[in-house]
């Protein structure tokens, strides 16, 4: 069944959980490195490898990024909550049991608005809870996953790695919108605990993952059907795939009479769909009990003030404030944020630029440099000083607009500040008139029949000898100086 | 006869020249040699390592430096708590020749003061037990008659030190496991306050009841141990900031004017053996001639300690003993390569964990399980907290409450290991402490038809130095009636073969 077909019949709900993987210097309960890329199981100890007798301190800088977290999506901050274990066994799991927050979380009962193509949704968050990472499990074989595996690596270096994970009431009501309200509402999420800096939320490195539940029920009939869990959706289009098939093969077992399996399912990037994974029911037992080797968490409702004033500006907020006080259409605004840009283009504009200086560069000619190289665009090597130094060049008649392409490459390549890179390459525009007059001189000479149409009047014949005379100079001619002296060389 | 010097006498004669750290090990190296094939009371035995740390220490007081007043004295520490240089096995084929990259706080404070650890000790299998018949590595025995067990979960120590194999040792108490084998081997054994000594690289049985502390032959010795391994350990989160000076000068007491006793009624009279109601009697008698004023208090809910304890601790070992998988460390089973991990986690948890440590595994996973925890764990937990408002209440009126240790004296091999409750039992009067986090002590007072009796003396929560006071009073009354130490009256040990 097609979407479309299927929202006519059906009412989608969602139920998104997403963990966001902190970015404290140590783990969530000790004192190793969280450090991504390090080389397998050297970011270990006693502790995050769960020996025999070791003990467990709980990260205080996590805690307060999950407070802040928590403020920041409107939740309620509680008095007192406790680490709890979560028993299950697994190899990557060095306790066989998580730690993590069961029927006392830290955050609880809050929501946030998304927008998607100018309506607004109120996503409820039902609670958000502190945990700790499993290590990372690499099954040798076809599939990828465990069963049926030749054999697995183990990589304790992610084991205890602090996470929040934030879960959702169910989204209903959204209709046709729920695949957008759902990438909408991760993409927002992202946007917060990049602002919050409590973590690097790159989806790609996983610091960002996002569990689809989506279930559907009969049109109008104000049920909650069976769900689905579709695990580590990894980007925003992916979410926005995922749930899209989710509803059309939920539509479609429906209708042909079937039932819905509770059950996770695994989302195939390359397919767009999802296939089945583990069997998932309520038969599921954690055997959750309060974590006795650590103290209950029982912030001051000073410290979580003192903490309420250290939130950045909420994202709609500033987004509102940025368009006016930049002074863009919802459209060309719009590319920024899509383009991920909004720190970068806010930080050039305070770097000097003109604010549609600094979304051309980023929006257009460094978004496509980072795609091309398959990195985010705040990791390219150049920062928004540098991008508002080289429109300051142009601005300057130093360079132009295509030299100020060259001087990018210069910076991204590592030869220092775009005016070092402007000399190292000899890039400067030539506005020795000497030199200028001398090339135009030599193209009129070459060009006779040109240059007598310029004398009779026609200007616009100039753009002809330009070009020439540009690339007789190298490109490193003044467009606007080359045209003055054709002009007046043939008055 | 060195062997018979108390850990304070040794450390004071090596401090002044009088003997040797490497002499006083080697003598007690060789009562090991001589006598632990008849006690099975050391699981390891590392004597080149402890004469090579006893000639370091000899070498340090020789080159004047000022030491703490156990440096060079030998200990025996129980086989749960991690030492880099011998093996951790918890009594446990799950952990056989496990060699730990880490040593527990508590033995690296031992470490830092120059005590000389000369082996591990023989404990009940991961500290399952009242007897150490759970050990994977067989029984200790206990001095006092080879056919009786030496108590549990700690035994090993218990019996190394009384039998002078070592003059101190160190224990863990979960519900009983340090004073439950002192009573029963006529010795010293402090469960200090929950807390007050680090778990940190002890390995856990049951995470909120669990608690290191010292066993000794004398209350002083066991201060001193004390001062050493307690105090706050910033690796584990419950520690607490309490003061450990002054425990060792308040077991010189030898006067208990104005302490007010309480008599805990549930432990007395009836189920009690005669004999032990006897000493225990003689002991409340004691007390009065030292000066203090005993009367009787009823803590009711005591009568739910045993039933809430057997839920707590199984619920929380079952998860703490979940990380023993054959993945990482210690045994592995049925990994032929065929199998998957889940198979070979679970064939080495079959063969690793003996029958004790399954059954409770077992009843703590179901007491956990959901639909059961709030009736089963839940209502445990709420026990709990009725116990330590019977203690709060009971403390307003006392500085220390008494019970006999334990029931019985020393019971024979057999006698409880085909009846877990009737073991379980050996527990009754020791769980209380655990589950309020107080601190509890064993002290001996005397014989019933040839065997230890022990006193139990309980204090509030960070009052450690009331268990001193009392049982170095009690110890010093009772010596000067006996004329000497109630070891002395153990039978001579024989040697295996002899």
């Amino acid at each position: 069944m097609d979407f479309e077909d299927a929202l006519d019949q059906f009412d989608p709900a969602l139920g998104l959980e997403v963990h966001v993987e902190l970015n404290t210097a140590t783990k969530m309960f000790c004192g190793c490195a969280n450090a991504f890329g390090a080389e397998p199981n050297t970011n270990t100890c006693p502790v995050c490898l769960g020996l025999p007798g070791s003990l467990p301190n709980i990260n205080g800088k996590a805690v307060e990024s999950a407070i802040r977290l928590g403020l920041a999506l409107n939740c309620q901050i509680a008095p007192y909550s406790r680490m709890a274990r979560k028993n299950y066994f697994y190899p990557d799991m060095t306790k066989n049991f998580q730690t993590s927050q069961y029927d006392e979380p830290i955050c609880h009962d809050g929501y946030v608005d998304v927008e998607v193509d100018g309506e607004t949704f109120r996503v409820e968050i039902e609670r958000a809870h502190m945990e700790e990472d499993a290590g990372k499990s690499t099954h040798a074989g076809s599939t990828g996953r465990l069963q049926g595996s030749e054999y697995s690596l183990l990589d304790y270096n992610r084991a205890g790695v602090p996470l929040i994970e934030i879960v959702t009431k169910p989204v209903i009501g959204a209709g046709a919108k729920a695949p957008q309200v759902a990438s909408a509402y991760v993409a927002h999420l992202r946007e917060l605990v990049k602002a919050l800096g409590i973590s690097e939320a790159r989806m790609e490195r996983g610091n960002l993952r996002c569990d689809a539940n989506v279930s559907i029920a009969p049109k109008g009939s104000h049920a909650l059907g069976t769900r689905t869990e579709t695990k580590n959706v990894n980007s925003l289009r992916s979410i926005e795939r995922a749930v899209r098939f989710e509803i059309e093969r939920q539509a479609d077992v429906l209708a042909d009479g079937g039932s819905v399996v509770q059950e996770t399912r695994h989302f195939d990037e390359s397919s767009g769909t999802t296939s089945p994974g583990r069997p998932k029911s309520d038969a599921d037992d954690y055997r959750y009990f309060a974590e006795p080797d650590l103290l209950p968490i029982a912030p001051s409702p000073e410290w979580i003030e003192e903490l309420r004033a250290t939130l950045p500006e909420p994202p709609a907020e500033r987004r509102a404030r940025l368009q006016e006080a930049w002074g863009f259409t919802d459209i060309d605004f719009r590319s920024i944020v899509a383009a991920g840009a909004l720190d970068l283009v806010d930080a050039t504009v305070a770097a000097g630029a003109k604010p549609a200086h600094a979304r051309k560069w980023w929006v257009s000619e460094l978004a496509r440099r980072a795609n091309e190289a398959g990195v985010e665009l705040d990791a390219l090597a150049i920062t928004p000083a540098q991008v508002a130094g080289v429109q300051r060049l142009v601005d300057e008649g130093v360079v132009t607009d295509k030299l100020a392409r060259d001087v990018i490459d210069g910076v991204l390549a590592g030869e220092g500040e775009p005016q070092e890179v402007v000399e190292a390459r000899g890039l400067v525009v030539v506005s020795d008139t000497g030199a200028l007059s001398a090339a135009v001189d030599k193209v009129i000479e070459a060009n006779p029949d040109v240059a007598e149409k310029i004398r009779g009047g026609k200007v616009q014949a100039a753009g002809a000898l330009i070009g020439q005379i540009m690339k007789e100079m190298k490109g490193q001619a003044d467009a606007a100086k080359v045209r003055e002296l054709i002009l007046e060389k043939l008055a | 006869m060195l062997h018979t010097l108390s850990a304070s006498e040794l450390g004071r004669m090596i401090a002044a020249g009088e003997t040797t750290s490497v002499e006083v090990t080697r003598v007690f190296l060789d009562r090991i040699q001589q006598y632990n094939d008849t006690l099975n009371a050391f699981l390891h035995v590392d004597r080149e390592g402890a004469l090579e740390v006893a000639a370091a220490v000899d070498a340090r007081l020789a080159a004047g430096e000022q030491l703490g007043p156990l440096a060079g004295v030998p200990i025996g520490v129980k086989d749960n708590f991690c030492t880099t240089d011998q093996p951790t096995t918890c009594g446990s084929r799950m952990l056989e020749g496990w060699v730990p990259p880490y040593d527990s706080t508590v033995v690296a404070r031992l470490r830092e003061a120059g005590l000389v650890i000369v082996g591990k000790t023989n404990m009940d299998e991961f500290a399952m037990g009242s007897s150490t018949e759970t050990s994977a590595f067989g029984p200790t025995r206990n001095p006092w008659d080879t056919d009786r067990i030496p108590g549990g979960s700690g035994g090993g120590s218990a019996a190394a030190v009384a039998a002078h194999l070592v003059p101190i040792a160190l224990g863990s108490d979960t519900g009983g496991s340090i004073r439950q084998p002192a009573a029963v081997t006529g010795t010293v054994g402090i469960k200090p306050t929950y807390g007050g000594v680090s778990r940190y690289g002890v390995v856990a049985m049951a995470s909120s009841l669990d608690q290191p502390g010292p066993c000794a032959r004398t209350a002083e010795d066991a201060a001193l141990l004390h001062q050493v391994i307690g105090g706050y350990d910033p690796m584990d989160a419950t520690s607490l900031h309490l003061d450990v000076d002054g425990l060792a000068e308040a077991a010189r007491a030898t006067s208990l004017e104005g302490l007010r006793v309480g008599i805990v009624e549930e432990f007395t009279g009836e189920g009690f053996e005669e004999g032990v109601q006897a000493r225990f009697d003689e002991a409340v008698a004691l007390l009065e001639e030292l000066g203090a004023t005993v009367t009787r208090v009823s803590c009711p809910a005591f009568h739910y300690s045993m039933a809430a304890y057997y839920l707590i601790q199984p619920a929380e070992l079952s998860s703490n003993l979940a990380r023993f998988d054959g993945m990482r460390y210690g045994l592995r089973s049925g990994d032929d390569g065929t199998r998957s991990a889940e198979e070979v986690m679970s064939a080495s948890r079959g063969d690793g964990f003996g029958k004790e440590a399954k059954r409770r595994i077992i009843i703590g996973t179901y007491a956990l399980s959901a639909g059961y925890a709030d009736q089963y764990y839940g209502q445990a937990q709420k026990v709990r907290t009725l116990i330590a408002r019977d203690f709060e209440a009971a403390f307003e009126q006392c500085d220390v409450l008494i019970s006999p240790t334990t029931t019985t004296v020393a019971f024979r091999f057999g006698e409880r290991s085909e009846d877990p409750v009737a073991m379980y039992m050996s527990d009754l009067c020791t769980t209380p402490s655990n589950l309020a986090g107080n601190a509890s002590a064993s002290f001996p007072i005397g014989l019933s038809e040839g065997l230890p009796v022990g006193l139990q003396v309980i204090a509030p929560v960070g009052e450690d130095v009331r268990l001193y006071r009392v049982g170095g009073a009690i110890e010093h009354a009772l010596e000067a009636r006996w004329g000497g130490a109630l070891l002395e009256q153990a039978p001579e040990l024989k040697q295996k073969g002899a």
